[in-house]
């Protein structure tokens, strides 16, 4: 991931007064203090679910590091994500486990299926595509995650199943959202 | 100390009136092995019961069999709780109904039971043949009381190791601890007492002790199980660790992969807060001592002591040069320990027990038991203890039960992508410190991957070397791009490309990244090419000289072809086929066309006749010539 991602998504992102308020309780909750820079980032990301260029230069000036610092340890950990990310976040263990036990494979069928590579987002926002290397469940090898429900002993033969109640529950959502409204 | 005592009885008679109480008690294995399994919706389930059978439901860690899981422990009175295996949605009302309404325990389902008593057609779980050659010290508690109750861990003699510790001078703690014979089980194996004691000789007062939880092996998942099952004990060992090097205050260094640990680290820490065992005067002595988590965001080299202290500063995990060793110039350059979970969770028990009870088990220079995560081509995969010392045949065929679908044992990965490949020759070797490593592998922190005969090694040292690649923090030269360069090598050996110098090469270039890496990543990162170049260089030999990989696994080297006399005609591969590489019409015999064939498999795995067969490349150009 390199720092010219971030491009991509800026222009969308506005640092609202509500979202000043959030980071400014995250300042608060970390003492200010750029020692725990890393644990700001994590909770400015549980936020925004990404690290949107606006936030990390109001974070820098209000931490008084500079921007490259803040970027510098942000691109380091995988963790860390520039560009916004799909709805459903699919996750597939890559594990030595799961290795040898086909995680490949999977992996590939989910790339068709979505039409995307791994660390990619589908069009429609709906899912995005990781890799991680292991999730520790290794004796239900191989693993797949979406969001935070565990799939084990997964096999490229269930994907589909499963991709379509992640698709379903979603227009459910997008329905009642419309009701609601 | 009256206080103290006075909890642990109340902790206890708690203890009891749930092992006794007359309304059945439900015991879930809900670490993340167990959800991944499926144990959530069982739960809810159950839950839903309750408001029809009166039930008690509790979440338990992890109990070793993860191959059975979801697992679920029915407790009536008067009875011990029985395990059930593989439990799912739809079965869970059925079995309680049965066993509580009906009293019949359906043996059938049922692994076994576990407390007093007997019953008939249920062996004690303990006589498993997975449990039967395990001697659980560590992971006693695990799967066995709710991690998140603190009074379940001091009813099962919690804290009584820190109460013992706290009655003792530091330097006697020390003492107990080096002579138990504890080494680090993070992977280097370093005497854990020495640690301390080289940490508490510094003169600079303020100290700090850091818990390594940062389990990052792929294929490893030990700490998590234990972190889960019972976080207390790792804490209870921080704290004697504290109290030996005099420091004030400790971290807990946790992957962000494992939410379900960290979650229970905190609920651990705020309940000891509350208990007076964190905090100020602990357990009424002149000690205090505190401890704060740090979350990991993703850097599997933060598993090294230096990376993970510049990590806990907030900094880019990145090793530095050693000495000055942590135990000098540690966090904030103060004095640190660092140890890692398991070796923590098991001074408690060293405490309680003594050292000689401790190194009555393992062997002459590796003392004690081990915890291991036994997964891949295994039949009953999980997380065990054995004495270190235990052969390898017993860990794989009496406790791991063999490889699956009975196919041929070819080797163990252990160690990750630091450790080495281990040829089924070597399995009567002991699984100690020293064997390992005179065998080209490490210890490492215990994750076994057991490969058979459809694993390609070649495949598999691509596997850790691109693993390498990705995670090399890249300030030494040899260990950014040699891995590199190494992984390339592998590329070209296993699409065909290879030649017979390209060993030479690859050992050369193994040797420049061992002496050129600063870090202990960089210095075994050549491990896994290593080893399977020296115990299977046959196997490489076949994909340089004759193109062929033995295995099956390297996608350039062999074709999907269908059987035409197997084949029954059925279209289904034809359908299935994400490329519209099979033609054939129905009731007659398909082709696959190799041009447009991406490999995917999925036509082999949906063929209901097996018809669809891997032929090395070499004989369908030869045939067609």
């Amino acid at each position: 991931m390199t720092v010219n991602d971030t491009k991509v998504n800026s222009i969308e992102f506005k640092l609202s007064s509500t979202a000043l308020k959030t980071i400014e309780q995250i300042l608060e909750k970390s003492n200010r203090d750029s020692r725990n820079l890393i644990q700001i980032l994590q909770d400015l990301q549980e936020e925004f679910h990404y690290l949107p260029e606006k936030v990390i230069s109001h974070i820098s000036h209000e931490l008084q590091i500079s921007e490259h610092h803040v970027y510098g340890v942000a691109t380091f950990y995988s963790q860390f994500k520039f560009i916004e990310p799909g709805e459903n976040i699919v996750r597939v263990c890559m594990g030595t486990a799961c290795h040898v036990l086909g995680s490949q494979s999977l992996l590939d069928k989910l790339a068709r299926e979505l039409k995307i590579e791994s660390g990619e987002t589908t069009k429609d926002g709906l899912f995005s595509l990781e890799s991680v290397y292991c999730l520790g469940c290794c004796a239900l090898a191989p693993v797949m995650v979406i969001n935070d429900e565990v799939f084990g002993n997964m096999t490229a033969a269930k994907v589909n199943k499963i991709l379509r109640r992640y698709r379903r529950s979603n227009k459910k959502n997008a329905n009642n959202m419309e009701r609601e409204k | 100390m009256r206080d103290f005592d006075t909890m642990v009885k109340q902790a206890k008679a708690s203890w009891d009136s749930l092992l006794t109480q007359k309304k059945p008690v439900i015991y879930a294995g809900a670490a993340s092995c167990g959800r991944a399994a499926g144990v959530l919706p069982v739960i809810e389930k159950l839950k839903e019961l309750s408001k029809k059978i009166p039930l008690d439901i509790i979440e338990v860690g992890c109990i070793g069999p993860c191959y059975l899981e979801p697992i679920i422990g029915i407790q009536k009175k008067d009875a011990p709780i029985i395990l059930y295996s593989n439990v799912q949605p739809i079965q869970i009302e059925e079995i309680v109904e049965n066993y509580i309404l009906k009293g019949d325990p359906q043996p059938e389902k049922a692994i076994g039971t576990l407390g007093n008593g007997t019953i008939e057609g249920i062996p004690s779980f303990w006589d498993h043949p997975m449990i039967k050659d395990q001697v659980r010290v560590v992971l006693k508690n695990c799967g066995i009381i709710n991690p998140s109750n603190i009074d379940h861990y001091l009813a099962m003699d919690g804290y009584q190791g820190l109460k013992k510790a706290l009655s003792m001078k530091p330097e006697g703690v020390i003492d107990e601890i080096l002579q138990s014979g504890l080494r680090g089980r993070g992977g280097a194996g370093f005497p854990t007492g020495l640690k301390w004691k080289f940490t508490r000789a510094e003169k600079e007062p303020e100290k700090y002790i850091i818990c390594n939880a940062d389990e990052g092996d792929p294929g490893a998942f030990m700490n998590r199980s234990l972190i889960e099952g019972d976080p207390h004990a790792v804490l209870e060992g921080m704290i004697i660790g504290a109290y030996a090097i005099g420091a004030k205050l400790g971290y807990v260094y946790c992957r962000a992969e494992y939410p379900l640990a960290i979650k229970r680290f905190e609920k651990a820490i705020s309940e000891m807060r509350e208990r007076g065992i964190l905090g100020k005067d602990i357990l009424g002595s002149k000690f205090s001592f505190d401890i704060e988590i740090k979350k990991g965001a993703g850097a599997f080299v933060c598993g090294e002591e230096t990376a993970l202290i510049a990590s806990v500063m907030g900094d880019r995990g990145m090793p530095r040069q050693k000495p000055p060793f942590p135990s000098q110039q540690g966090v904030w350059d103060k004095p640190t320990a660092i140890n890692n979970v398991e070796t923590l969770g098991t001074v408690p028990i060293i405490m309680r027990n003594g050292k000689d009870w401790y190194s009555q088990y393992g062997t002459k220079q590796s003392k004690g038991t081990k915890t291991f995560s036994l997964v891949g081509k295994v039949k009953r995969t999980g997380l065990i203890e054995v004495p270190l010392g235990t052969s390898l045949r017993k860990v794989i065929f009496d406790i791991g039960g063999g490889i699956a679908e009975d196919k041929v044992f070819k080797a163990i990965q252990v160690g990750g992508p630091s450790g080495g490949t281990i040829p089924s020759a070597f399995i009567d070797e002991p699984l100690d410190y020293e064997e390992l490593t005179k065998l080209g592998a490490i210890m490492g922190s215990g994750g076994i991957v057991v490969i058979d005969e459809d694993t390609c090694v070649v495949d598999l040292a691509k596997y850790f070397l691109k693993f390498i690649e990705a995670e090399s923090c890249g300030k030494c030269v040899p260990c950014r791009i040699g891995n590199k360069q190494l992984l390339d090598l592998l590329e070209k050996i296993a699409s065909g490309r290879g030649t017979i110098d390209d060993f030479e090469l690859l050992e050369e270039l193994a040797h420049t990244i061992s002496e050129g890496s600063l870090c202990g990543l960089g210095k075994t990162a050549p491990n896994p090419v290593i080893t399977t170049l020296t115990y299977f260089r046959d196997e490489y030999r076949a994909h340089v000289l004759e193109k062929i990989c033995p295995a099956k696994v390297c996608k350039d080297l062999f074709y999907y072809q269908v059987d035409p006399e197997t084949c029954i005609g059925c279209q289904i591969c034809k359908r299935r086929c994400p490329v519209n590489a099979i033609t054939g019409e129905k009731n007659e015999p398909h082709i696959i066309n190799h041009e447009i064939c991406i490999k995917c498999d999925v036509c082999s795995m949906n063929c209901p006749a097996k018809a669809i067969r891997k032929i090395d490349k070499v004989k369908v150009i030869e045939l067609s010539n």
